[in-house]
């Protein structure tokens, strides 16, 4: 039964080709549009660090003095870097690690004149191991290294293959700036999308290529870059350790049970009671713990724009489906006389409503066809676009399966109430008048 | 016309009209707000800064293993000397951040040096001698710097106070309404007289509240180059890339190790369109969405009245037999667009109400300014008026002889 019908909707549509083009066209623009524009919120929202995202979380106290205090408001993004050096010495997670971005200037192994910049991130020992990293050749130093202030080093296989022309770097030497360093280890391409554990650095920015003990850069006075904000002093010698009202640095811990997580939400409540009492800080607790998606909801990753366009594809969508149902109304009125004969020949309402959704079903499937091509040209599109996270944008297959199946439900879906009235015609009256 | 005939004539389609209707409606409300968007993204990328930018190119200079300050002081006054000699320039200045660049520098400005006294954030900028001539500044009131008061940065650092400081004509407005803040102080390094008011200059990048894109302020402080950005005026801005090779050569050529690199150098002009990619991206991808809609609406319009047309050819034949012109068949399907489309816009232009309250409330976005709403409707009259003409032309090319045809 099913190959007449489609042997019916095949004739039928080949009867008035432009018709049949006219909608196969719409239901593509319109599927093309909304694909384009779900495919890149797809990958903007994606989680970050799947399968442990659940489990990293990023705390945060009030260090800051009572003025311009207002009710209601929630603690600072960053953390001194007194109070993350406590939490770290506290270490009451699983893992944790203090960490801010920093620029260093590499001098390749051809000598200072090839000299480039390049971001740093200056972490503690457990980054690695936290986030999941994966090393290349040799690892990540301990937690000795970060108190002694080693000159170690942990670069990227990106940056290793271009500064020694293989990844297999460990024990060489680094020279950053006026210091050398010992490549501790190289570490696998890493990239985070969104650049979750330091927004500051803009919300889909490249990795860093060089990690460096967070003690040893703070103690050479490397450059920091980031976020900072202060009520005192910045201490003039430029020493980050003594910038005791300065906020600049990321904390992250690594819980991996509910009662860990609510045992760390007393800690940092604790933990702000003790240090009121010693006078540092002047607010009540006001502390949050929030694991990685929220961390980005609350930073609001997704560019407003972003989900502006996808209203605006869906807007799109929804009047190229009024439009299909238009197109399929009068397509399926026009036959009435046909169907009228099938009905008188005996055929059920229910199976002259099948064959029209068989009809339509073949306009979504050509629909969606197009709908891909054109999702694939709009994808083209965004990634000319000179926008952070245009690379980003690509089709995967459970979009392209998605768009199909969007192209063929949409249609259906604005099918039904057309093939709906054809099948509710009146078979003796339209005989009648032929 | 005969307007009543049509309505008639339209009853009997009474689904396929709404549907038609519906989709002029929708295409209505997001054609107008889809304008407006673009409206204000253009109009946000044409705000004019005060600074001359076609002239202007700028070079940072990155130290490798820096000196005392005193070194790095010395250095830079060779720098800017060297630069100024450059074929084709006609200023050079070192300021601490520059127009659309990634660094912006803050301090809280008040009217008092009570700590609690309100404050709000103003943008800095630190220059030399020439800063104001380079950027092109017009000054408003006051006079310029002396160069007498020009201090390096370490002794700012090291708390210099009384600094005097230049204000913009907004900043003054906000703090100063409706006097003159010349010889007026305000607490930002310490305690600094204004002693002058330029027209315009504005916050590197957007931050805080739109008002405060205006709030600047200059200070008479020499950068370090390491802090700092020359800028570079030229002559003529057909020779800013000859200008920004011969800066690279002359700065590499001259003095320590230091990252001079092609990439640090630019045009005002290139950092602005940097600046605003996301802004034209987003101008472009609207208008690609209103045209592509404005195509769906013009298919669905097309559609629907071929199908009207074929099947009316009969009665389209009984009136040209009876005497109506072509030109009356063509002018019948025309009022009934027309009709439609007015419909279809009079519900739009309540969606399009409706979707602008909605986008308000999530996106920060203004009032949908009246205007928008005509150009929408004259927009959708014409789409229609367009989509029309080819049914309604094959329409009154129906021969009166059909109407003798049976069905």
């Amino acid at each position: 039964m099913f190959g007449y019908y489609l042997d019916l909707a095949l004739r039928s549509l080949k009867r008035n080709r432009m018709l049949t083009a006219l909608m196969v066209l719409a239901i593509g623009l319109g599927i093309g549009a909304s694909m384009t524009m779900l495919t890149v919120l797809h990958v903007m929202t994606a989680d970050p660090v799947p399968g442990r995202s659940a489990r990293l979380f990023y705390p945060q106290v009030d260090p800051q003095p009572m003025e311009n205090y207002k009710k209601g408001e929630g603690p600072p993004d960053l953390w001194t870097w007194t109070d993350a050096m406590n939490l770290l010495h506290d270490g009451k997670g699983v893992r944790q690690a203090a960490m801010s971005g920093g620029q260093v200037t590499v001098v390749p192994p051809g000598g200072v004149t090839r000299a480039f910049n390049a971001h740093a991130r200056y972490t503690t020992a457990d980054f690695f191991a936290m986030f999941g990293l994966s090393f290349a050749d040799g690892g990540g130093w301990d937690a000795g290294d970060d108190g002694k202030r080693a000159r170690v080093a942990v670069i990227t296989r990106q940056l290793a293959d271009k500064l020694y022309g293989t990844p297999h770097a460990a024990g060489r030497t680094l020279r950053l700036g006026k210091y050398d360093f010992r490549v501790a280890g190289v570490v696998d391409d890493w990239h985070p999308v969104p650049h979750f554990y330091d927004l500051n650095m803009g919300d889909y920015a490249d990795p860093e290529q060089v990690y460096v003990p967070l003690g040893t850069a703070i103690g050479l006075k490397l450059s920091t870059m980031g976020s900072m904000s202060c009520w005192g002093d910045f201490p003039q010698d430029g020493d980050m350790a003594k910038a005791s009202g300065c906020m600049w640095m990321q904390y992250w811990v690594e819980l991996d049970t509910p009662a860990q997580v609510a045992a760390y939400r007393q800690y940092l409540v604790h933990y702000s009671e003790d240090q009121k009492q010693l006078g540092r800080f002047e607010r009540a607790p006001n502390t949050r713990l929030r694991d990685v998606m929220q961390w980005l909801d609350y930073n609001h990753v997704v560019p407003g724009s972003v989900q502006l366009q996808t209203l605006l594809a869906l807007g799109f969508l929804l009047v190229c489906l009024v439009n299909t149902v238009a197109l399929l109304l009068v397509k399926f009125l026009r036959r009435g006389g046909e169907l009228s004969v099938r009905r008188a020949m005996g055929a059920s309402r229910r199976s002259v409503f099948v064959q029209l959704l068989v009809e339509a079903a073949l306009v979504g499937l050509a629909g969606g066809v197009i709908g891909l091509l054109l999702s694939l040209f709009g994808l083209w599109v965004v990634r000319q676009q000179p926008t952070q996270y245009a690379g980003l944008a690509h089709l995967d297959t459970t979009m392209s399966a998605a768009t199909f199946a969007l192209a063929v439900c949409a249609t259906l879906l604005a099918a039904v109430f057309p093939a709906w009235r054809a099948c509710r015609l009146v078979p003796a009256r339209l005989l009648k008048t032929q | 016309m005969h307007f009543r005939h049509i309505l008639s004539a339209l009853g009997r389609h009474r689904i396929a009209v709404c549907l038609l209707v519906l989709e002029i409606a929708f295409s209505c409300a997001v054609v107008c707000n889809a304008l407006f968007l673009i409206g204000t993204r253009l109009e946000r990328m044409h705000r004019p800064t005060g600074v001359d930018e076609p002239h202007l190119v700028q070079v940072d200079v990155h130290s490798v293993t820096p000196g005392t300050a005193e070194a790095l002081m010395a250095q830079t006054r060779t720098d800017l000397a060297t630069l100024r000699a450059l074929p084709g320039v006609t200023g050079v200045a070192i300021v601490n951040q520059t127009l659309f660049g990634d660094s912006i520098g803050f301090s809280g400005v008040s009217l008092s040096d009570d700590p609690k006294a309100p404050s709000i954030p103003v943008t800095q900028y630190m220059g030399s001698a020439q800063l104001a001539g380079v950027l092109g500044l017009k000054l408003a009131a006051g006079r310029w710097f002396r160069p007498d008061e020009f201090i390096g940065y370490e002794q700012l650092r090291n708390g210099a106070t009384g600094v005097p400081v230049i204000i913009t004509r907004a900043m003054a407005g906000h703090f100063f309404p409706g006097q003159s803040a010349v010889g007026k102080t305000i607490h930002a390094f310490g305690t600094n007289r204004v002693v002058g008011v330029v027209d315009r200059l504005v916050q590197p990048r957007d931050y805080g509240p739109a008002e405060y894109y205006g709030y600047a302020m200059l200070f008479p402080v020499e950068m370090p180059y390491p802090g700092g950005t020359y800028l570079v005026r030229v002559k003529d801005p057909a020779q800013r890339q000859a200008v920004i090779q011969g800066a690279l050569r002359a700065l590499k050529a001259d003095g320590p190790l230091r990252l001079v690199s092609p990439k640090y150098a630019t045009t005002l002009e290139a950092e602005r369109g940097k600046y605003y990619r996301n802004d034209r991206a987003m101008a472009w991808l609207l208008a690609g969405v209103c045209l592509l809609l404005l195509v769906v609406t013009a298919v669905g319009i097309v559609g629907l009245t071929s199908f009207w047309v074929a099947q009316r050819r009969r009665q389209i034949g009984i009136r040209r037999a009876v005497g109506a012109t072509r030109g009356d068949i063509l002018r019948y399907f025309q009022a009934e667009n027309f009709l439609l489309a007015t419909f279809g816009i009079a519900l739009g232009m309540l969606l399009a109400y409706g979707l602008n309250l909605l986008l308000m409330l999530h996106y920060e976005l203004g009032r949908l300014p009246a205007y928008y709403f005509p150009v929408g409707a004259a927009v959708l009259w014409g789409l229609g008026q367009l989509a029309v003409l080819g049914p309604a032309l094959r329409a009154s090319r129906v021969p009166p002889v059909v109407a003798t045809r049976s069905a």
